[in-house]
């Protein structure tokens, strides 16, 4: 026998019962060459391309799930920032074609489509500005749209008239979606170092620099992590790296053999695996289940961000070796609301927003799925998405803010999102004022660190 | 790395063991045109285990279909039958 039993049970096993799966299978898909000066004919355009190049990505993703055995729970598309392909059209059109988006990722049968984006770490261009102010409206009025703002590099430093911006943009869109538990700001996430190649949603674009279509992967796999930690309670700290760079390596694997077939069979590029540790609400596949299992009582205890700072590089190193491209925003995920032990961390008062943002600066992105009191001023929520940034600017790493102020909801209630989106507790945020700081606005310079050349 | 369009898969089969076990997957897997490379079986308490690699260059049926007939006589005597491409395999435990 090529295999030994052992081996056979043991991947059988990561599938069945500790949820390893193929978080996403995500195709870029270029829409520069869609560009028009006219809002009908960009839409046109713009569903054409997509249909044209995603409309068999859904069924030959879930005939490799059959082959393979192995749950591919997403199939999503990004695309080119919209602001980059849309600047000649008037600032009513961005609405028709986040609609449009919305319609294609719906008869292509994706979940998410990502790409109603804006880069504007350094200044605004026309299609930006544009896009910006279009956001709650398209926002609330899409399912399956995705948008995305980059904010912030380490290179151009912080762009803080974005910056307070956003926070009204989020608190709009919020109060456009406060029937739904202002779900809307749940699809807009901000970045700081946002990469190009992300297969995961909300902040999958398809970058500048990628060709026509590509196929990335996210995998998963916090309960078999989860398990192989169990198994070795006694293990010091080195053994334990050890043994979740060899459990990284198996998930990856699953990612590479995906990609390659998915991109075979679509006939694209095959671009990355991101090398995420990507959590559900399903019970086990917790990332702060993890970190509870290396001997923290709560997640948020001391000792929590030293836990999740070897998880996170422990991944990465057995991850890199198993895929033959990476990319993405490769890191352990710290999302809120869709992980079912950092719910309870939060709702037993051990995990506060403050020790969240001390864990972005060891894992990858940043507060994510959080919920706040719906009275949360816009230039509070700014200033913690520029704390956010500077995190970012200053190690040169990914960061982000996906933050829900959910409308008539104070701290310790719940909020439902439903769906793929789960539930989350509206964890307290300073009351204390921010916004003169806000209000300055300019740029926060890129630091001496940033001059490399 | 070998080519991932390999055509060969591991079946998996585990149940409560009887008599006439390997004989009816075996008839299955014949009549479907699948060639047997190895089997390994093993009794664990009153479990029946067995693992197959199997080659379906000759296979009347694409690989989607000979799985879902597996898992249909799986269920039809009461046993779990999977079938997964030996790339799944290949990929998490050959470096």
């Amino acid at each position: 026998m090529n295999y030994t039993p052992q081996e056979i049970t043991e991947t059988i096993r990561m599938v069945q019962m500790e949820h390893l799966d193929i978080r996403t299978v995500t195709m870029g898909i270029s829409l520069l060459d869609c560009a028009a000066a006219e809002t009908d004919a960009l839409c046109g355009r713009i569903y054409d391309k997509i249909m044209a190049r995603a409309g068999r990505l859904v069924p030959v993703c879930e005939t490799i799930e059959k082959e393979l055995g192995i749950p591919i729970v997403h199939k999503r598309i990004a695309v080119t920032p919209i602001a980059l392909l849309a600047g000649g059209i008037p600032a009513q059109g961005f609405i028709a074609v986040a609609r449009t988006l919305d319609r294609a990722a719906a008869a292509a049968g994706v979940n998410f489509i990502g790409g109603f984006s804006a880069l504007v770490h350094k200044g605004f261009t026309r299609g930006d500005t544009d896009l910006m102010a279009a956001l709650p409206e398209a926002l609330a009025g899409t399912e399956r749209l995705c948008a995305s703002v980059n904010l912030a590099t380490s290179k151009a430093g912080i762009n803080m008239d974005a910056v307070a911006m956003m926070g009204r943009i989020i608190r709009q869109t919020a109060e456009l979606t406060a029937d739904k538990g202002s779900v809307g700001c749940a699809r807009l996430v901000v970045f700081c170092n946002v990469p190009e190649d992300n297969p995961f949603m909300a902040g999958a674009f398809h970058g500048i620099g990628e060709p026509e279509t590509v196929i990335n992967v996210g995998v998963s796999g916090p309960g078999v992590v989860l398990n192989a930690v169990r198994k070795s309670p006694e293990a010091d700290f080195r053994e334990l790296a050890e043994i979740i760079k060899k459990t990284a390596f198996k998930i990856t694997r699953m990612g590479e053999l995906v990609g390659r077939m998915a991109s075979e069979r679509l006939g694209t590029r095959f671009g990355i695996v991101d090398l995420s540790l990507a959590p559900t609400p399903a019970v086990g596949d917790s990332i702060a289940a993890i970190l509870e299992e290396m001997g923290i009582e709560r997640c948020g205890a001391p000792g929590t961000t030293a836990a999740l700072a070897l998880l996170n590089d422990a991944v990465k190193k057995g991850g890199a070796m198993a895929s033959s491209s990476v990319g993405g925003l490769s890191g352990a995920f710290i999302p809120v609301s869709e992980d079912a032990q950092m719910i309870a961390a939060v709702e037993a008062g051990a995990m506060s927003l403050e020790k969240l943002e001390a864990m972005t600066c060891v894992c990858s992105v940043g507060i994510d799925m959080v919920a706040v009191p719906g009275d949360t001023p816009a230039e509070t929520l700014s200033a913690l998405i520029a704390d956010e940034m500077a995190i970012g600017m200053i190690n040169k790493k990914t960061t982000a803010v996906r933050i829900i102020p959910v409308i008539g909801k104070k701290a310790g209630q719940r909020v439902e999102f439903g769906g793929l989106l789960g539930s989350a507790p509206v964890m307290a945020i300073s009351r204390l004022d921010s916004s003169r700081f806000v209000k300055r606005g300019g740029q926060i310079p890129s630091p001496i660190a940033s001059l490399t050349n | 790395m070998e080519n991932p369009k390999s055509l060969r898969a591991v079946i998996t089969v585990v149940g409560v063991d009887r008599v006439g076990i390997i004989a009816r997957i075996t008839a299955k897997l014949a009549e479907l045109g699948i060639n047997i490379l190895d089997i390994s079986q093993t009794i664990m308490g009153d479990l029946f285990t067995m693992s197959m690699i199997v080659d379906l260059a000759g296979a009347q049926k694409p690989f989607v279909e000979v799985r879902d007939d597996l898992t249909a006589l799986g269920q039809e005597m009461g046993m779990a039958i999977h079938a997964q491409r030996e790339d799944v395999f290949r990929y998490m435990h050959r470096i």
